[in-house]
Parts: C-alpha cells; structure tokens; sequence
C-alpha cells in the first residue's frame, strides 16, 4: 500500500495451490491457487457467489478440498480439522459474528487463549491452584490485547447485547488472542457505519503493523480493500481472475466486467 | 393454623420432589445445550448406573467403593458412546443424532438386562424415609437429603461451567460451534466431558430415585417427568431446569391435594399427569419454556 511495506511479504505463508472444492455438481472453487505473504495484508474480493467464503473455510479447514492442496509454513496441512489448524496457527472471524454471545468480552478473548493453557485437563476443570495461577497469566495477555483494541470499558458485559460494530471488534480481539500467525477476517467491516470502519480499518492496519500479523480478508467495502490491502486477489466464479496490486486490480478489465458485466 | 401446616407441609414434600426432578432434567440440559441433542437414552443412564450401583451393593463392596467404580463406569459409557454413536454421525442433522439416542436407550436397557438380571433390586443408601420429630410440619429425612445432594450436584456444576477453562469452553461449544472450533477447541475433548458429566449426573439420579421407587426398569420412565420440567423450563438454561423442577414438585402435589380436599376425597391422582397439563399451557404462551433461548430465524 505504501513505501513502507515494500520488500515485505516475500516468502510464502500459506500457499494454496489447485484447490477445487464442490458440493454435489455445484463448483464453489476450480482450480484455484493463491499464496499469502508474511507480513502482507491481502484483500480476496469478488462478486456475491465468486467462492470467497468458501476460500477462507478452506484454509480453516471446514471445507477439504477435492483437488489440490494447502501449505502452511511450507508444511502440507490439506486435511486437517478446524480445531487442529487453530493449533497451528491461524484464527479467523466470521462474517456474520462467530462470538459466543452469552459469554462477557472477558470470556470469550480468554476462550481464545484456549490453545495457549495446554495442562492436564483434569487440573482444568477445578478452579484453584495451578488452575487459577494459569489462569491469571492468560489474563494478562488479554488485557493487553483490550488496551490495543480500546474495549476497557466492555470486560464484563456479555457480547451478545453489545452493538454490532463492538462485537465485530470483541471477535477481533478473540482472534488476536490466539496470536495467530495468520488471521483471517471475513467481511470485516460488513453492516457497520462510516465510523466503525475507520476504527476497524485502524485497528487491522495496526495488528499489522505493530503486531506483525499476517492478514487474508475478504471485504466488499472497495474504498476499504483498496486503501488497506497490500495485494489483491480477485474470485469471479469460483476461479481467481485477477492479481495484484490495488491499482493493478483496479484498472484489469477482467474485474470490471466481472464487477459490472459485459456491455 | 393446624390448615396452614399443612398446606405447608405438601408445599415443602412437593418442592423437595421437584429438586430431584431437577437433577434428571439437568442431565438433558447439559447435553442439549452442548450439543444440540435431546438425549433420549438420559432415563437409561439413570438405570443403568442405578443398577450398577445396586448390584456392587449387594456383592457386599463398601459404599464409597461402589460408588466410585459405577462413576467410573459412567465414564467408559460416555466415551463409548463418544466413539461409537456420535463421531460417526458427527455434522449430522440432531434429528439423525436424536434417533441414535433412542436407539442408545435400548440397547443401555438390553445391555443391563443381559448383564445384571431382570429382577428389581431394593436399594438402601442408609437415609431413613421417616420424618424429623419435633417440626410443625414432616419433612423426610430422604427427601431432604435428596434434596441437599441435587443441590450440591448443581452448585458444583454452575461453578464448574462459570470458572473453570474446560467449563468455559463447554459454555463456548453450547454457543457457537464454529467459534469455538476456530479458537482450536475440539469438540469432541468437550462431547467427551459433557456425556461423562451427564452420565454422572443421572448416575447420581438413577440412585436417588432408586431409593425411592425400587431399582427396576420403570425407573427409566422418570424422563418422562423431567420432560415436563425441560418444556417448563427451556431445554437450555441449567438455571430454568432447576426452577421449573421445583414448579412442577410444588404444583402437581398441591394440586392433587387440592382435589382431594375440595372434592371430598371422591377425585385424586391427577399427580400422574398435572405435569404434562402444566407443560402444555406453557408450550400454548412460552414455546421456548419460561427461561430457554428463544430463537428467531429469519424467514
């Protein structure tokens, strides 16, 4: 996006190469491959039904492809299971709020923390001891992660009566939580206001950039994609029809037409 | 006065009933709200470890000893059941799930006719039925007692769920499956404790109840009541299982008594089925029970 980031994003990621995924005669993905760089925030966008979300789920680990396969950190990883590809790494949003939503802002970033409180789950499941010291050293993190994202005042309020554009930042931080290597966000800004985007947009721009994440989204906002995306894949169809950077993407008549149709 | 002791006396009995009617519900409860599932075969977990329980008993084992190797066995069940009927039929619609667990009920009920006999078995666990002296009104020993068990059973469980990390990602899973997936929680780590802790819990029921009624195969049939307690109450909430129990002890003995005493003692008996009237009045105002979730789709 600018001066800055040049030189980053390199080395591979992930690379997902050949992906075909199908349910029943319904293409959802032919042949697809991408690559995500380290340190790079790439933009996945297309029309409604173009397979993004089915992209992303892919990565995660819902959806296995028929065809082709997944590497992370160079490693093949093409059949493992959602919890498992967590384990290795990689947390992501949903489009439509994944937040347990009878838990507080509290819980839910500390349920992120889940992979990094690997004792015996028999200690676990009593609530004093080693349990609670554990206990206290997540807490510690997550409250760093509350400071980064501004949400002190929402500890102890349940998600689910929050207002949209806060939960949608809860599930931020839930992801960042897990300090994944990889964060995937799907439709990140969907259903929010003018401002809610800027805050959202600052806060994915400074995971990056102070955090060093890594970041694959998926967004409809083009204002947004544009401005935050280092690179930009473009799915029309279920097959990648465009690549590069923002003003590539934004002048590749493939685009415009699979954009506004043909005419 | 010696009227108003006595209304409070079925008042007490009824409630203290409805408490162990809780105790089943809750074992619903907790596999409904972690999985989804209405869990048919919960009434033949109650016998089965009931029946368990008993016949180590009569073997002559300690109490304490028996006790401990029926939980264990409960536990083996649970991760059985996890192995054999839910992770083949994992992603499956909960109807398909629901049918397995009928099937589930079945076989746990042929399993411990086949293992253990078709006899009835008293079961004695040392609390005398008779009456505190010196009360205005007659609270049992056992009912009591029962009633302080189911407590402390909940009381255990509410922490559990509320302040430990495997309780938290219990309540994660009951929320959001995919959520609770993409944090790298296993589901089926979470099945695993959530059948084991069911499988207790009407372990710890089936014993209750089998003071009460006998160890025999009606004992099963205590479901049906707790299903009365769970449209009350809402399959979800653990909070709406207990209150709701309580409701039901309380209204289907003061409303059998009620009967009794305004019709002369010409008409009784409606304790058999008052919970189910209940029940129905509730679905009629309250579809999702007086605490459950209520869902809205979007047509």
């Amino acid at each position: 996006m600018n001066a800055e980031n040049n030189g980053r994003g390199a080395e591979p990621l992930l690379q997902v190469e050949n992906i075909s995924l199908s349910f029943g005669g319904l293409k959802a993905l032919d042949s697809v491959s991408l690559e995500v760089r380290k340190g790079e925030v790439l933009g996945i966008i297309g029309p409604n039904g173009a397979g993004k979300t089915s992209m992303l789920n892919v990565i995660n680990g819902v959806y296995h492809p028929q065809e082709g396969r997944i590497l992370f950190e160079g490693k093949d990883r093409t059949t493992m299971r959602p919890h498992e590809v967590a384990a290795s790494g990689v947390a992501r949003t949903f489009q439509n709020v994944g937040l347990f939503k009878a838990m507080t802002t509290l819980d839910n970033l500390l349920a992120g923390r889940n992979l990094f409180m690997k004792k015996n789950i028999l200690l676990q499941a009593i609530y004093f001891g080693p349990a609670q010291r554990e206990e206290i050293r997540q807490r510690e993190k997550v409250e760093e992660i509350i400071d980064f994202l501004e949400i002190q005042n929402l500890r102890r309020l349940p998600v689910g009566a929050l207002p949209y554009g806060l939960q949608k930042r809860v599930e931020l931080g839930r992801a960042l939580a897990q300090e994944p290597k990889l964060l995937l966000l799907d439709e990140p800004m969907a259903g929010m206001n003018m401002e809610e985007k800027q805050d959202m947009c600052r806060f994915i721009i400074d995971t990056n950039e102070q955090l060093g994440t890594t970041i694959a989204l998926i967004e409809h906002d083009m204002a947004v994609v544009m401005d935050i995306c280092d690179r930009i894949i473009v799915l029309d169809h279920g097959a990648k029809i465009a690549e590069g950077s923002p003003d590539e993407v934004r002048n590749n008549p493939e685009v415009i037409r699979a954009y506004l149709g043909d005419e | 006065m010696e009227e108003f002791w006595y209304w409070m006396e079925v008042f007490v009995s009824g409630t203290l009933q409805g408490v162990m009617y809780s105790l089943v519900a809750l074992g619903f409860v907790l596999i409904y709200k972690s999985s989804g599932v209405f869990n048919f075969a919960q009434g033949s977990m109650c016998l089965f470890g009931a029946l368990g329980f008993v016949i180590l008993l009569e073997a002559e084992y300690n109490f304490w000893f028996a006790l401990l190797l029926t939980v264990g066995m409960m536990i083996v069940l649970a991760i059985a059941v996890d192995w054999v009927v839910l992770r083949p039929l994992t992603a499956r619609p909960p109807i398909t799930l629901f049918m397995a667990t009928v099937g589930l009920a079945f076989f746990l009920e042929g399993l411990a006719q086949l293992v253990w006999g078709t006899q009835p078995h008293g079961l004695d666990i040392g609390i005398s039925d008779l009456p505190f002296e010196g009360l205005p009104i007659s609270i049992s020993r056992f009912e009591l007692f029962a009633a302080g068990i189911s407590l402390v059973m909940i009381g255990v469980l509410v922490v559990f769920f509320h302040k430990t990390r495997v309780g938290r990602a219990l309540r994660a899973v009951a929320d959001d499956h995919e959520a609770a997936l993409s944090v790298g929680i296993s589901l089926r780590m979470v099945w695993g404790v959530t059948w084991a802790i069911a499988g207790i819990v009407a372990l710890v029921a089936g014993i209750m109840w089998g003071t009460r009624l006998g160890v025999q195969y009606s004992l099963s049939l205590i479901v049906l009541k707790a299903l009365a307690v769970l449209i009350l109450g809402g399959f979800n909430s653990i909070s709406g299982a207990i209150i709701a129990g309580v409701i039901v002890g309380a209204f289907e003995k003061l409303l059998d008594v009620g009967i009794s005493v305004a019709t002369d003692y010409q008409f009784g008996g409606t304790e058999s089925f008052s919970a189910y009237l209940l029940a129905l009045v509730v679905l009629l105002f309250k579809p999702y029970g007086l605490f459950g979730d209520e869902i809205i789709e979007r047509v």
